[in-house]
Order: C-alpha cells, then structure tokens, then sequence
C-alpha cells in the first residue's frame, strides 16, 4: 500500500467523521445534550486533525485545532452550545469539509472565510473561558484582539509533523522571556502505557511539545525496568519526570498529552504541591538518570535516540503489527482502564461501538461492484437462454430439468436483487449535503430557515444518488430563494417567522419518491402565466388548469428570459432540473397553493443499470422504449389518421391532433412510411412537453431490462439511448424518445450521424 | 488452430493472417483478444454499409465490422462459417468479420516491405506493409487506421 492509498482512504474517512459532525452537530442544534453526542461531534474533529497532521495538510490541522478548541469548551461544559454558537460551528464544520476537499483535489479555500471563522471560534473558547491572569492583569489586549480583527490571530500554524501544535490561547501578549522568572513552574510525570506505544504515538515527540511550551527539565525514569530476563519486549518502562516553567497554564500541558491521555498516566501539578508530594511518598526517582533533551530538537530524533527508545520503537511497532484487530485493542483498552474518569470511560465504549460497526461493512471499490453487476446480467441472460432452449428441445418436459431450471430462475433472481442491493445506498449523505446549502443561502438571503428532512435511510443506487445532488441543490436554493418569504413578511402573514423547507424521501412502488416542500408563499400563478404570455410560451387567451400554470415554470423559455426571482414563485433554471431528472429516468411534479407553499416531487427509479422498457417491433428490428416516456399505447383506427402537408401525418386522440412518428423511417429501417393502421401507437411525452404518437408495428411485452452502453466500444447513435440483452442472446437497441421526438421536428438525425458515423 | 509458444528474438512480431475472399491479410496478434463464430448482429440506425450492426460478447456490445467492405472490396453475406476476430483498438472492442483465419507468422520487422504503389488510396491507406511468406502474398492491416481517432475518442 503506498502513500496515496493510505491518504485516500484518509481522505474516505475524513467523510464521514465530516458527516459525523454534521448530523452531531444538527443533533446538538435539535436541542440534544447528550454528552456522547459533544463527544462524537469532538472525536470527529479530533481525528480529521490527527491524520491531516500525519499527512501535513496544515491548513487542515491549523483550523481544525482552533475548532477543537472551541469544541472542547463545549465538552468540559464551559462553553453553553446555544443557537449562536452552534451557527458558529456548523459554518465551521461547513469550512473544515471545503479544507479538507481542498487537501484532496487540489483546490483551495476562501481564506478570509476560514479566518473569520478562526475568530469567531477563538472568540468563543476565549470568551468563556477566562484564565485568571487574563481577566485580572491584563483585559485590554484581550478587547483589542477582539475589537482589532485585522489583526491575524497568533496560532494555526502547525509546528511539526505530528499534527500538534500549543493551544491557541492569545495569552502571549503578557508575560514575555523576561519575567519567566515568575512564571508558575509545574511538575509533569508522564507514565506512557504499553496501549500508546500499540498506537504508534511516540513519547518523544510528546516530550518535544511539551518542551515548546517553556524553559523545561527533563528526567528518564528508568526505576521500573526489570531484569532482562523479565523484560517484556512489547512493554512500556520508562517515565519522565518533568519540570517545566510555563505561562500557558495546566491545561496547555494536558492539551499536549492529549492524544495520549488514556494510554498513559499523567500528573501535572504547579510544584509547590508537587515537591509536597515528593518529600511525602518515593514516586520522585532518588537518582534521576539524565535525559538528553537535545534528540527531542532533532527532526531525525528516531535515528540516534538512545537505546531505550529504540527499544520503544520497535516495541511500539511490533505492537501494532500484532494487534491487527482494531476491537481487540478498543476492548483491551476498555478492561484495563477501569480506574478512568466516566467521560473517558463512556467514550471508550462508543469507540468501542463504532469498531463494532466499521466491521459490520467494508469499502469496495465501485469498479468491482460494476463488474459483478455486468457478471450477474450475464447469468440472468443465460438462464433465460437456457430455459428457452429447454422449452424448444425438450417438449415432453424431464420433470427434473425443468425443477433445475425453476430453481436456477430463483436463485439468478435473488442473486441479481442482492448485487443491486450491494450498489443502493441511503440517500442520507445529499440530504446532508442539502442542510449546507439551506444554511449558506438562509444565510445569504437574511432569512430563518428551518430544514426538516425524513426517510435519510431510504436507500437507492449510488449513480442515481450521485446525480440527485445537482438538481435537488438547484430546487433548494429556490425554495429558500424565492419559495420561502422574508421573515418581515411571513409576520405579517401571520406565519412562523422561521420557514421550513422538508426533504422527505420514500419508497414506493419500486421507485423512489423525493418530496421538497416548503411553507412559503407558493406560485404566484398570475405572474407566472403572464410571463409565459409575454414570453410567447403560452397564447394570451388560453385558459389554463392551476396546475397547468404552475407546470409552465419547467419550460425551458421561462428561465432563459429576465431573472424572475422577483415572483414568488419559483422558475430559475426548473427546465434543467427537469431535464435532469428526466435524465435519470425520473418525473417531476409540483403542486402548490398560494400562501402555504409548494411541493416539488420527484420519482425516480431506484437504480440506473435497470429500465423498465416496452419491448417493441420496428421493421423486423426489436427496441425497447423506456417505459417513463410513454403515456399511453393505442391502436389508431384509420379515420382517426389525418395527412398533413406532404410528409405529415396526424393522429386524433380525443378531439386533439398529435404528430405521428414513423419510428421505422426515422431510424432508417425503412424506406417508406408504413401504414399506421397496421401497427401500434405510442403515445409519448418528450422533454419539451408536447406530445408525440411513436408508430412501432407491433408491441412484444413489458420487460425490466439491463443498460449497456454503446459508447463504450462504438459510438454514439442519434436516435438510440444504449443497448440492452434480451433474452435470447441478442441486442436489442433502447430508444431515445426525446431525440426521435427532436428528429421528427424537422431536425435530421442522419445530419447529425454523418458527423459521427464511423470512418 | 493450435498455437505453439516459440521462442521470440528481439525486433520478431507475430501476427494473425486470415482470409477474405482469395486475398490474405493480417494484424498484429497483440491486438486480438479472441476469435469467435458469426451470430446474426443487431443492425444499427444510420450506420455506414460495412458497419454489420452489435452482438452481444459476454454483456458487452460488440460492433461488427464487414472487413471486405470497409476495404472497399465485395461486401461479404455472412454465413455460420465466416469468423469474427474481437480486437481492441484503442480503448475500444471490435469485431472483424473475415472468411477464416489462416495462419500465425512470426515475423521480423525486416521482412515488412512497403506497399507497393500501384495501390489506391484505400488500401494505402489502411496497409502497413506487405510480407511475402512462401510465395503468398500477405498485407498487414493498421487497425488504427479503420477507425479514425476523432471518431473514436468522441464517445
């Protein structure tokens, strides 16, 4: 495994401790006290910092410390998690996922967001938590640096390699080298246990931190290392004792242990207490072995570290080799550290769940899920093949071929259904993606929103997810852009000054269904109909459904036109909403009502390498048509058939005319239009709207059939959307309704192939 | 068809001779990846005349290529007995149809000779070369060539 490999799968994690967060953070923003919760939201930023340090991504490190920071006020209860300070901290987490996508791709951040946030973070740790000699001897460089916002803060920036850095108290504005004198001296002794090492943490390093914290003696405690012949070459001897002048405090010392805390003994007392201590019990060293404080500077210190640490090293290592399950060290940790304080404990336990559940679900790769799913069709096809045969040959029917070959049916069935199973995936992490994108345009828009979202678990495929994300950004924005009004407004239509915005998603009937509904001020039909006649999208005269209106802000014409965002109602960009959920197979509908809101709802297929197809017959050439185009099939009688012109022809369908499409002809199957009355219409909604009569001679079924791509080894096809396999082995090609739809506007198809067609 | 590993020297290329019509031709054998029978292709909508339509290689889509037509000569009517060699041009799988194959030759880059130039434009421009083995006369097709890269990387 090289070092990208390791940093991707970092970086995969870093996802989700960033949803964590998030959803901890919403947790916590419901009105959730749980401690376990503070603590999950912290042991997520602890852990993107940890391995951002490992890989040095210092701006990653330098704000997640800072964010730490402010989280650990939360933790310890000095810092009261209100609205105000969790807006705070969701934007927060908001900047950390953009750093850490940054860290990844390459991009980069807007810095004087992410220092803003630094401020306002430090603010808070600062604000509550007031050091004695900060608010008695000096207050006014505290208010400066907080009435000064020019001024950058004195911290993040990471110090070394290990991700650790001091504490980004501003108290360095007093008390310089010079009175270190006075500065209040404290005794550390630092005990590792054999559980830090088995993690990888290095004493040393720790040492080395601590040593930045001020003028610092240090010594090797070497009283409890036994005989060699008792030696436990994985166990932990050593100790220091150190004495340390510092101005920054006793939790700045703690601070530095703190990724160690539960795997080693700490005490840090100021001295007074701590030569108490010695002179009453003999845990003070009678003749304390110096300890070169000198490696501690070096960056090569591993190197030429004296032999003991060398022995610790390795110690540490093959620890870490040995303990290969993660559960067996969590559950280790557990028993041994029964003397821990509650929270410690209690955190434990929930790292201790969460390796419970990272072994209940591995990462694959999706190229491998493909490649299963792509194997899976091929079975199901060669099963059907195999029963057709056996049907051909065998028509007596050997009663235990043919109770095989039920059973194979079954077991391809089933096996097909739990591979699709393998790719669906809740659609929790853009429902996640959503509530960021309320908060920023809430944000922007001075509003008060309120996200609600239901059925985050509801689980469809990945690709479909994946492409879900841009239209659902895109209706959010405008529900709170436009759908929900001004707080001033809301009050004065006796509403809820807050808005809110519900995102629900269900399964139903082998789809899956998006609901986005807000309270807002629904569609403002009079303007929207008025700017569908003033666009020409509509006659003046026509006389349109509620509904009917309220669809016209999907049409292509209305968004093309001025910026509308003055209506109430929605209309920026809905025609490339619907085209994309169109794209995937899905509807789009909205319902509204004036004063109360609206409510966009999508269905969609649960996953994209499957479509439901009408199996048709064209010129002795099998297609299938995407079952979503189709409205409805009729048999055209031929009074109901009307010429049109020299090439055209027309279909009554209830007192309307409708274009007939000679699917044949477009295609090139045929020379010469057949005769409608032969064959079979297809009644079809294409992206435009208008619909269309798709002649086909002869209707074979309805069938769920496997997408495979004509791209990938010859080339696009106008008029084709991809192929699939049906059942006999062949390929069959799947129809693209909106392109033959296109064609039969008078755009040639044959045009476009020309330029695409192979040599 | 069996095929015997030999001991390749340096600058020696293999390659897979077949037949179409009375006329022989090869590619280079790194290119094929398997050769398999006729099954009836699925015809595809504005395809150019040589283009026989898709089957279906294990779940992937397979266009089919009449080989004699896209060489500009008879196009073929394919029978249980014509023979497709699946090749990969570029990052892309297609499938040849030829009479039969006939032979694996081993060759050295020296035995390449150039097209001779009574040739038509067509056919330079698809021959790499001609080799002359055993009084046969052999012309070596650059399978690039058949299909060209704008076409091919549009997808």
């Amino acid at each position: 495994m090289d070092m990208n490999e390791i940093k991707e799968i970092f970086f995969q994690e870093c996802e989700e401790q960033l949803a964590e967060l998030e959803s901890g953070l919403l947790k916590l923003n419901d009105g959730d006290r749980d401690p376990e919760t503070v603590n999950a939201v912290f042991r997520a930023v602890h852990s993107i910092k940890g391995g951002a340090g490992a890989f040095g991504l210092d701006d990653l490190v330098a704000f997640a410390h800072v964010f730490e920071t402010t989280l650990d006020c939360v933790r310890s209860n000095k810092l009261e998690p209100n609205q105000d300070v969790l807006k705070v901290m969701l934007k927060s987490a908001d900047v950390l996922a953009d750093l850490t996508n940054a860290a990844r791709d390459g991009g980069s951040v807007d810095e004087s967001r992410s220092r803003g946030l630094v401020k306002e973070l430090e603010a808070l740790a600062n604000g509550e938590l007031p050091s004695p000699s900060a608010s008695a001897e000096a207050p006014a460089p505290k208010a400066a640096a907080k009435v000064a916002p020019a001024a950058p803060a004195p911290t993040s920036k990471p110090t070394d390699d290990s991700g650790f850095q001091p504490v980004p108290f501003s108290f360095d504005d007093f008390g310089g080298e010079d009175d270190a004198g006075g500065m209040p001296t404290y005794e550390v002794i630092f005990k590792p246990r054999y559980e830090l090492y088995s993690k990888g943490n290095d004493a040393t390093l720790l040492l080395r931190d601590l040593s930045r914290l001020g003028e610092m003696t240090i010594y090797c405690n070497t009283d409890d290392l036994p005989g060699l012949e008792e030696l436990d070459p994985e166990g932990a001897y050593f100790f220091w004792n150190v004495t340390i002048k510092t101005d920054k405090g006793e939790d700045a010392i703690r601070t530095v242990f703190e990724f160690a805390e539960w795997d080693c003994e700490l005490t840090v007392k100021p001295v007074e207490e701590a030569r108490a201590d010695a002179t009453s019990n003999d845990e003070l060293p009678m003749v304390p072995v110096p300890f070169d404080l000198s490696i501690l500077d070096e960056t090569g210190a591993m190197e030429e570290v004296s032999a003991s640490d060398a022995r610790e090293t390795a110690a540490a290592v093959a620890a870490a080799e040995t303990a290969s399950n993660v559960t067996q060290i969590v559950a280790a940790r557990v028993e041994k550290k029964e003397s821990a304080a509650a929270a410690a404990a209690a955190a434990s336990a929930a790292a201790q769940n969460n390796a419970a559940g990272a072994g209940q679900t591995i990462r694959v790769d999706l190229d491998r899920v493909d490649r299963l799913i792509n194997l899976v069709g091929e079975l199901v096809i060669n099963q059907a093949m195999l029963s057709q045969s056996v049907i051909e040959n065998d028509t007596t029917g050997t009663s235990s071929i043919n109770m095989g070959l039920e059973e194979l049916q079954q077991l391809t069935r089933e096996i097909q259904d739990s591979v699709m199973a393998i790719r669906a995936q809740p659609v929790k992490p853009v429902f996640q993606r959503m509530s960021r994108i309320v908060r920023e345009i809430a944000d922007m828009t001075g509003k008060s929103i309120r996200l609600i979202t239901e059925g985050e678990n509801t689980e469809v495929d990945k690709t479909v997810i994946d492409k879900l994300a841009e239209p659902l950004t895109h209706m959010i924005r405008n529900a709170v852009d436009h759908g929900i009004e001004t707080p001033e407004k809301r009050a004065a239509a006796g509403k809820n000054t807050e808005g809110t915005v519900r995102l629900t998603a269900k399964h139903r009937s082998g789809r899956i269904l998006i609901e986005l509904a807000d309270d807002g001020a629904g569609i403002n039909r009079e303007k929207v109909r008025q700017k569908a006649i003033d666009n020409d999208l509509i006659p003046a005269d026509s006389n349109l459904s509620d509904e009917e209106i309220d669809n016209l802000i999907f049409l292509p014409g209305f968004s093309t036109a001025d910026k509308i965002s003055d209506i109430s109602g929605r209309g920026v960009g809905m025609d490339v909403v619907k085209r994309s959920i169109q794209a995937l197979g899905g509807r789009i509908n909205i319902t509204s009502k004036p004063g109360h809101g609206s409510v966009f709802t999508m269905s969609l297929p649960l996953t994209l390498a499957v479509l439901d197809g009408m199996v048709v017959t064209v010129a002795g050439q099998t297609l299938v048509v995407p079952l979503t185009a189709i409205v409805e099939t009729l048999q055209p009688e031929a009074a109901a058939i009307h010429s049109f012109g020299a090439n055209h022809r027309l279909i009554s369908i209830r007192n309307s005319f409708c274009p007939l499409v000679d699917v044949g002809r477009i295609l090139n199957f045929r020379a010469t239009q057949a005769n409608p009355v032969e064959g079979v219409a297809l009644l079809v909604e294409s992206e435009g709207g208008g619909q269309r009569a798709l002649m086909v001679d002869a209707i074979q079924g309805q069938r769920q059939v496997v997408i495979k791509s004509l791209e990938a080894n010859y080339t696009h096809v106008p008029g084709i959307a991809a192929a699939t396999i049906l059942g006999d082995g062949r390929v069959a090609l799947i129809l693209d309704v909106d392109a033959v739809v296109g064609a039969s506007r008078g755009q040639s198809l044959k045009a476009e192939m020309s330029l695409a067609a192979v040599g | 068809m069996s095929y015997t590993v030999k001991n390749l020297n340096e600058g020696d290329r293999e390659l897979i001779a077949f037949r179409i019509g009375d006329q022989e031709f090869c590619v280079n054998i790194m290119s094929v990846r398997e050769i398999r029978g006729w099954t009836p292709a699925t015809a595809m909508p504005h395809s150019p005349g040589y283009m026989l339509g898709v089957i279906n290689l294990r779940g992937a889509v397979l266009p089919i290529i009449d080989l004699a037509a896209r060489l500009g000569m008879k196009p073929a009517d394919p029978t249980a007995r014509h023979v497709i060699i699946v090749a990969q041009v570029r990052r892309k799988v297609v499938g040849l149809l030829v009479d039969a194959v006939s032979d694996i030759l081993t060759v050295t880059e020296e035995t390449i000779q150039p097209t001779p130039e009574i040739t038509s434009e067509l056919e330079r421009q698809f021959a790499r070369g001609v080799l002359a083995i055993e009084k046969r006369l052999i012309c070596l097709i650059e399978l690039e060539s058949l299909f060209p890269e704008t076409e091919s990387e549009a997808a």
